[in-house]
């Protein structure tokens, strides 16, 4: 090393490093497991707070390409994650507005010749200074049509991803087998996205934690035989084909409520007390179709 | 000589971080940006092409930003301004317009007189830029 050594930094003291750890803190909170995506999360806070660090004493390496690509089962939280991502890049003073602008195919590609640049472009102005996610993405490359004019928008895509790094972050999110194949085809837009994080599908017990966070929030409670019934709904919708996670769950609470809705008002002329207006009984959640033993279908 | 139109238009040309700086603050205002340009830069002139669609819903002047870069480079030799749209209701019009860019050489406007009877004469003015076609104007 030719450059003397200045006074030693700490990264403990860095301002924004305390909001940082709260803004870490709730996502502990509010997100159950995903333990390797909050993994990931705190490499990146690290990085760029570590980026900052070197920045004060006069080290550069560029800003870091945070370009994201979210693989996962639907219902695993990758929206969620990406609306808190924005969040998280803003506190650190990475993107400088912190909003999130969701898109999928039919917003970046047009339907004729000349249609697709401008409808591109525009999505992407409206997400500068924030997070661009692109739900659904191998949807942009149709191998099948040569013609298809999703490849304009990929190209668009990539050439910002490349020159306006510090403007914009771009989160491609998808199934995992989907993404595989969708960045196979697109080795450009695999090279210009160095971090890929895979949401794990949740387990039973983590299913049953995030139904109690959404009935808290809902302001509803379970009874103990419902919370039994519940953890048995879980495992047995598990095993049922459609089984979109945390989405399917929260479309289960808001069957139950409908059936508590429609056993309190049967008992129309007594009195309600708060306490039953709140709870969800076990018949409320036993009078699903999972139960009957016939595979519905319901999402 | 150099034309004035519009806000700022007696400050020297304002520098990109200045331009960025306005449309920061007109965003903050939620008004909608857009660009225009054109090569006859006669005052009365009010009609200006559209470049590209109105920004609207934007949050940042980045977008801003790169569309007048792409204005710039694909009229080097015209007038570019940017307007700023105030959409809310009772105002719906224009609450800031001012010129980003101006051809290198501008050659200024000529007094026209025209006689009439009675020995009356009427002044106008005329751009010499508008001697030759449009498109041509300015190269």
């Amino acid at each position: 090393m030719t450059t003397p050594d200045g006074p030693p930094v700490d990264p403990g003291i860095a301002v924004p490093e305390r909001q940082v750890e709260e803004l870490l803190a709730t996502l502990d909170a509010e997100l159950v497991g995903l333990a390797p995506v909050k993994m990931r999360i705190r490499e990146i806070a690290a990085l760029l707070l570590v980026e900052k660090l070197r920045n004060e004493v006069g080290l550069s390496a560029g800003p870091p390409s945070l370009h994201m690509s979210f693989t996962g089962n639907p219902g695993t939280g990758k929206t969620t994650v990406a609306l808190r991502m924005a969040e998280i890049l803003h506190q650190l003073g990475y993107s400088r507005k912190g909003h999130l602008v969701a898109v999928t195919r039919d917003d970046l590609v047009g339907q004729f010749i000349g249609h697709t640049a401008p409808r591109t472009k525009e999505v992407i102005k409206r997400a500068m200074g924030g997070v661009l996610f692109i739900d659904e993405a191998y949807f942009l490359y149709r191998p099948e049509n040569e013609r298809d004019y999703g490849q304009e928008a990929i190209e668009i895509l990539l050439q910002v991803m490349e020159d306006q790094r510090d403007d914009l972050v771009v989160i491609v999110a998808g199934y995992k087998d989907r993404m595989d194949r969708f960045f196979q085809s697109n080795p450009g837009m695999r090279s210009r996205i160095a971090h890929h994080v895979d949401f794990p599908d949740y387990s039973p017990d983590e299913l049953q934690a995030i139904a109690l966070l959404m009935l808290e929030r809902m302001q509803y409670r379970l009874s103990d035989d419902a919370t039994a019934a519940l953890g048995e709904y879980i495992v047995r919708r598990q095993a049922q084909p459609q089984f979109a996670n945390a989405r399917s769950i929260r479309n289960a609470l808001d069957r139950a409520r409908l059936r508590q809705a429609n056993r309190l008002f049967a008992r129309r002329g007594e009195p309600l007390t708060r306490d039953e207006l709140m709870t969800l009984e076990a018949e409320d959640i036993r009078a699903s179709r999972v139960f009957s033993g016939a595979g519905d279908g319901q999402v | 000589m150099r034309i004035s139109q519009g806000t700022f238009s007696f400050l020297p040309d304002l520098s990109d971080d200045q331009i960025r700086a306005q449309a920061e603050y007109c965003l903050a205002q939620g008004w909608a940006l857009s660009i225009e340009h054109t090569d006859d830069p006669h005052p009365r002139n009010t009609y200006w092409e559209m470049f590209g669609q109105p920004m609207f819903d934007l949050r940042d002047a980045a977008g801003v930003m790169s569309a007048l870069q792409a204005a710039r480079s694909t009229f080097p030799e015209r007038y570019i301004k940017i307007n700023a749209f105030d959409a809310s209701r009772g105002i719906e019009s224009l609450r800031l317009s001012f010129i980003v860019h101006r051809p290198r050489h501008e050659p200024g406007f000529a007094l026209v007189r025209q006689e009439e009877r009675g020995r009356v004469v009427r002044y106008t003015i005329r751009a010499y830029a508008t001697d030759r076609p449009e498109g041509e104007r300015y190269e």
